[in-house]
């Protein structure tokens, strides 16, 4: 009786039991507050003009359109860019770094966790202590740092800053220390060399952790207008991001809402879509996420 | 195995100083970029923090004068920045992070199709950003009939007047906590969920039969001290994530600094004197002091949940 118990009620359960229901309950107006919000930015992006004036306010779209998209694609800046051209350049940024990033903390990754050398212990503390860095602290200092590289205004300043981002190469260390030793001291005694191994190897066995990077990387670089504020003066080389918020702090009309609604779905779908087809890899990095 | 370890001796220092030199080809890029975008600049912030830098003259060094103003004759920065940044850290930190703790537990609790489903809807806040959902948060807490809150508020009679949410000294900041408490449930949120559901389950069992009444027992003796390491990381995740989110209070009214002071925390006090007045060593000392209190609040964590005794 006492064993049937804790069955019904036991963690990571495989299936529905009565006992469950309680949670649920709690769960469901959470839910709800965490939904809202989203469900809003996409009725209001669909709703025509005359629906974004209703008074009172409508919070489900009644007449489905559109226009709001057509618009914000026909709009163009005070400097007379189109918004494709932001659009074109936060794509090209966001794959550069994506794959950049990947060999850089990939690599990085291999030999911090795999490899002896002198500084190895040094480096991994010093990446472990700046998992607690908070990067909006330094801004000012950063920006005078990159000013005397003469990267302002360099188009690849939007790549940099971000190749390094020790969340991601801990991540990635800490899966590549679940490889057995074993497996790779046999592919050097077949003769492989380091490279070999760490392509024919490591990297297809870490595969869910470079898709929880791939995520994390896409996050924050889709989301970053930071950049394109603090170290572009050029418009021409600003980011879909960027133009998002002049699109919020320059139109308080009804109408600028539709848009800026619209312009926030582009935003936010394709970071739910990614997360949606490589959540259970995420999952999997997640496990082994743990700092000892 | 003996004879492997035979073998890689065998092969004699040569190997072992090739190896060496391969491993720094492969961390040189990281180590470069890391120390050019985060060593130098954090070494620049202490160093300016003790000089005075307009950005046109060369910094002059003033000792410790800027701590000493910051400390003795920052008014905005003792009445408001202060107690601004702890009551949002506070709640926005440990407070989010129980709360994405009980959630994450609350999920394993349930079979995966539903849990899935659950942790998509609780997660996907965090894939905004701050500065987009702006636009979102402006139209909700608009200040005339128009905006939702107050178009539901009037409608109830809760309020007979609408509020203007987002220029109010007493409603900003805590709209600032609900909206980043809103997005909070990242990456910490995930490592813990999927720490809970990698305990071996043989070990509830044996506590059941040790006597374990319920489960709140089991939580607290049986699933915290197995994860252990995903608390630790999701206490660092979620020390960095409140304060990283902190810029929210300009975001949502459009001004810095805010409306009487009433959301001003210690990032956009940064900024301020960085940006709008080129006080950088002034900045600087701001953003060490930021810095040094989100190391002291992780070395709380590691106490708590660290396994190396240090």
């Amino acid at each position: 009786m006492r064993k049937h118990k804790f069955q019904g009620t036991k963690i990571n359960p495989s299936k529905f039991h009565v006992s469950q229901i309680r949670y649920i309950l709690i769960l469901i107006p959470i839910s709800m507050f965490m939904l809202l919000p989203l469900i809003y930015i996409f009725n209001h992006a669909f709703k025509p003009l005359e629906e974004l004036f209703y008074y009172p306010p409508r919070f489900f779209v009644r007449n489905f359109t559109f226009s709001n998209f057509v618009r914000l694609f026909q709009v163009t800046g005070s400097s007379g860019i189109p918004m494709s051209r932001y659009l074109f350049n936060s794509i090209i940024v966001t794959i550069l770094v994506l794959v950049t990033s990947v060999v850089i903390s990939t690599l990085a990754g291999y030999a911090l966790s795999k490899l002896n050398f002198k500084g190895k212990k040094v480096i991994n503390e010093i990446n472990t202590l700046a998992l607690m860095f908070v990067g909006i602290a330094v801004t000012i200092p950063r920006y005078l740092v990159i000013e005397k590289l003469g990267l302002i205004d360099n188009f690849f300043i939007h790549v940099l800053p971000y190749l390094a981002v020790p969340v991601g190469l801990f991540l990635i260390k800490q899966f590549i220390d679940q490889i057995p030793n074993e497996l790779l001291d046999a592919a050097r005694v077949d003769g492989a060399n380091e490279f070999q191994i760490y392509q024919k190897i490591v990297l297809p066995l870490i595969k869910p952790a470079i898709a929880t990077i791939v995520i994390l990387s896409f996050q924050t670089i889709w989301n970053s207008a930071d950049t394109s504020t603090t170290y572009i003066n050029n418009d021409a080389l600003k980011t879909f991001a960027f133009y998002m918020n002049t699109l919020t702090a320059n139109t308080n009309g009804v109408a600028g809402q539709g848009m800026a609604a619209a312009a926030s779905l582009i935003m936010f779908v394709p970071n739910l879509l990614i997360f949606v087809i490589m959540q259970s890899k995420v999952m999997d990095t997640m496990a082994h996420s743990g700092i000892k | 195995m003996a004879s492997l370890t035979l073998k890689r001796k065998n092969r004699g220092s040569k190997a072992v100083k090739e190896q060496q030199k391969i491993a720094y080809l492969f961390v040189f890029p990281y180590v470069l970029m890391f120390t050019v975008f985060i060593i130098i600049p954090v070494v620049a912030a202490i160093y300016l923090s003790f000089t005075y830098f307009d950005t046109v003259r060369a910094p002059i060094w003033v000792g410790f004068d800027n701590y000493i103003n910051i400390l003795t004759n920052d008014d905005v920065f003792m009445q408001y920045v202060i107690p601004n940044t702890l009551k949002y850290a506070i709640i926005v930190g440990p407070g989010g992070y129980i709360l994405s703790f009980l959630l994450a537990w609350m999920l394993a609790q349930l079979a995966p199709k539903l849990r899935t489903l659950f942790a998509l809807i609780i997660y996907s806040p965090s894939l905004t950003s701050g500065v987009t959902m702006a636009v979102l948060w402006r139209v909700i807490f608009a200040g005339d009939n128009s905006g939702y809150l107050n178009s539901v508020l009037l409608n109830l009679g809760v309020i007979i007047e609408p509020i203007i949410w987002l220029q109010s000294k007493e409603f900003l900041l805590t709209i600032m906590i609900v909206v980043t408490l809103w997005s909070s449930m990242g990456v910490g949120f995930l490592a813990m969920l999927a720490g809970i559901l990698s305990v071996n389950t043989e070990l509830y069992e044996a506590g059941y039969i040790d006597g374990i009444k319920n489960k709140f027992q089991e939580m607290i003796y049986i699933t915290i001290p197995s994860i252990k390491p995903q608390m630790l990381f999701g206490a660092v995740m979620a020390i960095v994530g409140t304060f990283s989110a902190s810029g929210i209070g300009v975001a949502l009214s459009g001004s810095n600094p805010t409306p009487q002071y009433a959301g001003q925390l210690i990032v956009n006090h940064i900024e301020y004197y960085g940006f709008n007045k080129y006080e950088m060593g002034y900045a600087a000392a701001l953003s060490v002091i930021l810095l040094m209190v989100v190391y002291y609040f992780s070395r709380i964590s590691f106490k708590l949940f660290g396994s190396k005794d240090e």
